[in-house]
């Protein structure tokens, strides 16, 4: 497999088969742990009362973080739309985004850049990278998505392309189908990743409640498009599915459904306690072994990170706490624009 | 004199042409049919979507904040009830990320009853339209309105809704409301920018010199002035208004007609300033009376302007009913029509306190 890794690849980092290079498996590891260390920090402040409620991805985050590292981020039709899931803090830490936003929104502070105190955590918005506001009722967005989508069609000349986002049970909503039908009209198609995280449970009825056919991507065949449904518990599988399906749909121009099985290892959500659920694959455990087994990173260092992170986020909720709420007088601010922020190509970049 | 549905068409081509309009689309909406009602003939970026109103507010949201101008149709607004939550969410947008996002779209649907359209071709959407925070809401009741709101909506950052009273789409503007640069002859103007019947893929249009001319929202129009009684409405009931009016000033009663033209953000100065000079208000819709946007404009008006007031304020709108029926005197005992406004004028202007 040698003949295979480019030459211009630095001498440290080795791919095996199917293997992807270390230093990327590294990074990978880290943002899934801060992912995970995050994670942790906003359900300790539920428990402690600093925030009314949780919901998040622990066991997605390797599938999450890969997304973060392989769009193109920006702001504006050349760059990628994001319609995100309530559970993709990874793709957020992955792009940059700084962890304590996210215990800010938790601790719905005047000073969450992504709500400002007005939305649930993971509920991001960020227009300078176009990640478009994430909404509860995850599945709309796949309706919303064609919108993005289609300002980024073939011939248009945008380079960007529409990557969204949902759940295995909203794809019972109509407006999956809706993304199906409308990005696969012939001569129409829209530059659209879909993407269906599949735990296997909507809140508390199993997939088999309410799917009577094998997996989710087997609905896109019969549009024709593309599909493909991977292991998300495993980076080395999501990374290079992932950039399998982006590269695709930015090419083509056309849509691509992806189905990832992933883990739901606190449950929905705070309302079901957010307690460890027996039983599911921890992503970042097997992640783990598979850095020790490899030697690329030792238990002591992936130990001290642990700590650290743990350390920092703990610091920073800390001081988030003297931050203010916001003004009562706030909630009529913003209902309409005076300006309109996001005309042009350039999505209102100035 | 155009009518309503080409003043409408003449608007869109202004915003296609000229004030950044990237898609106007619907069911039906592109070539060639260009609309139900005709109101996308000729037009370069109309086209046509998929059987599914969803997909359209949808697509008119991501359109949006992709940095395009897209002016969006529900054929009826009897069919735009099963997007209710994604209509929210455009509403919902600028305000949940504090203003990180706007959301510039137009939503155009024609509504209300007048045409014998049975149950699901006669259903209002004013009373569901300002229950969604975060849109503008606009009815015009004539030609010159209907343009000069239309390019308000289209230049507005926000979602805007653009009501089409049905009844009203095909009836000509009076004399003195030209659309500037429209020509004065209506067979000339038709001959320019009415697709012809039969074959129509060789046709376009040869649209008229037009000037911008902006209705701001929020603007009501004084659409007849009177000294003893209020009515305020919109859209058809406007010219049903304007009709009892006329037939009561033989008798005496000096009514004042408050076209809204504006339903959120609405004129409260204008309505202020009316009922202070009348002290008698109706108010006139079409849609159904529990949770009626009247009932609205009747508390508020009932808690600040309580002393202006010489009797009840009063509502006439449709029927507490789940539809029109289809006869002529079934949909004619559903929803307001001339005789019923004109007995209630009159007995709001005898009204002793």
């Amino acid at each position: 497999m040698s003949s295979s890794v480019p030459a211009t690849r630095p001498p440290s980092v080795v791919a095996g088969p199917g293997r992807l290079p270390a230093e990327l498996c590294v990074q990978i590891y880290d943002l899934m742990l801060r992912t995970r260390m995050l994670e942790d920090r906003l359900i300790t402040m539920y428990k402690q009362g600093e925030g009314f409620f949780w919901i998040g991805g622990p066991g997605e985050e390797a599938f999450s973080v890969p997304l973060g590292l392989l769009v193109d981020k920006g702001q504006g039709v050349d760059h990628d739309y994001l319609h995100l899931h309530y559970r993709c803090a990874g793709t957020l830490l992955a792009m940059g985004a700084d962890p304590v936003d996210s215990i800010r929104q938790m601790r719905n502070a005047a000073t969450d850049p992504y709500s400002r105190g007005r939305n649930f955590a993971g509920h991001f918005s960020n227009r300078a990278w176009n990640v478009v506001p994430v909404n509860s009722p995850i599945a709309v967005q796949f309706a919303v998505a064609l919108g993005t989508a289609r300002a980024q069609r073939a011939g248009t000349g945008a380079k960007g392309i529409t990557i969204v986002e949902g759940g295995d049970a909203g794809t019972a909503e109509g407006d999956f189908a809706s993304a199906l039908v409308w990005s696969t009209r012939k001569g129409q198609e829209l530059p659209l990743l879909m993407i269906v995280t599949n735990n296997r449970y909507g809140i508390s009825t199993p997939y088999a409640g309410q799917h009577g056919y094998e997996q989710i991507a087997d609905r896109g065949k019969a549009f024709g498009m593309p599909t493909q449904v991977i292991d998300g518990n495993d980076p080395e599988i999501s990374y290079p599915a992932l950039k399998h399906a982006i590269d695709y749909v930015r090419t083509e121009r056309k849509p691509y459904l992806l189905e990832v099985m992933v883990s739901r290892l606190r449950g929905h959500s705070s309302a079901s306690g957010a307690n460890l659920v027996k039983g599911e694959i921890d992503c970042l455990e097997r992640f783990e072994q598979t850095l020790d087994d490899r030697k690329l990173l030792t238990r002591a260092d992936m130990d001290e990170r642990r700590e650290r992170y743990t350390h920092e986020l703990a610091e920073a909720s800390k001081r988030v706490r003297s931050e203010p709420h916001p003004a009562p007088s706030g909630v009529w601010d913003h209902i309409f624009a005076d300006e309109n922020l996001v005309g042009g190509r350039s999505g209102g970049r100035t | 004199m155009a009518t309503m549905i080409q003043a409408i068409r003449m608007a869109l081509h202004v915003g296609e042409s000229r004030l950044g309009v990237t898609d106007i689309f619907g069911e039906d909406v592109g070539p060639p049919l260009g609309g139900v009602f005709t109101g996308t003939q000729g037009l370069e970026t109309a086209w046509n979507t998929p059987l599914d109103e969803r997909g359209i507010v949808g697509t008119a949201i991501g359109l949006a904040l992709a940095g395009q101008k897209p002016v969006a149709e529900i054929q009826f607004c009897d069919y735009a009830f099963n997007t209710i939550d994604l209509l929210k969410i455009a509403g919902n947008i600028c305000w949940s990320c504090a203003g990180d996002w706007n959301v510039p779209l137009v939503l155009m649907t024609p509504v209300g009853a007048g045409i014998r359209g049975s149950l699901y071709h006669s259903h209002s959407f004013d009373a569901t339209a300002t229950r969604l925070p975060g849109w503008k809401i606009v009815m015009p009741s004539t030609p010159l309105d209907a343009y000069g709101l239309m390019l308000s909506a289209i230049a507005d950052p926000n979602p805007v809704m653009y009501l089409m009273p049905k009844a009203l789409l095909r009836v000509k503007a009076e004399a003195g409301e030209t659309i500037p640069g429209e020509p004065d002859d209506d067979k000339l103007l038709s001959s320019m920018i009415d697709a012809p019947l039969g074959d129509r893929s060789a046709w376009k249009p040869r649209w008229p010199e037009l000037e911008e001319m902006y209705i701001p929202i929020g603007k009501a129009r004084i659409a007849r002035p009177g000294s003893h009684v209020t009515v305020l409405t919109y859209g058809r009931n406007v010219l049903m208004s304007l009709a009892a009016a006329a037939e009561l000033a033989a008798d005496g009663i000096d009514t004042e007609i408050v076209d809204l033209r504006s339903l959120h953000p609405y004129d409260w100065d204008a309505i202020t300033a009316s009922v202070r000079k009348t002290n008698r208000v109706l108010c006139v819709n079409e849609d159904t009376e529990i949770t009626n946007f009247g009932e609205h404009l009747i508390r508020r008006i009932t808690e600040e302007l309580f002393y202006e007031l010489h009797a009840p304020p009063r509502l006439l709108a449709g029927g507490h009913l789940p539809g029109i029926g289809l006869a002529d005197s079934l949909e004619m005992a559903s929803v307001p029509q001339k005789d019923g406004v004109k007995a209630m004028i009159a007995e709001l202007a005898r009204h002793e306190p």
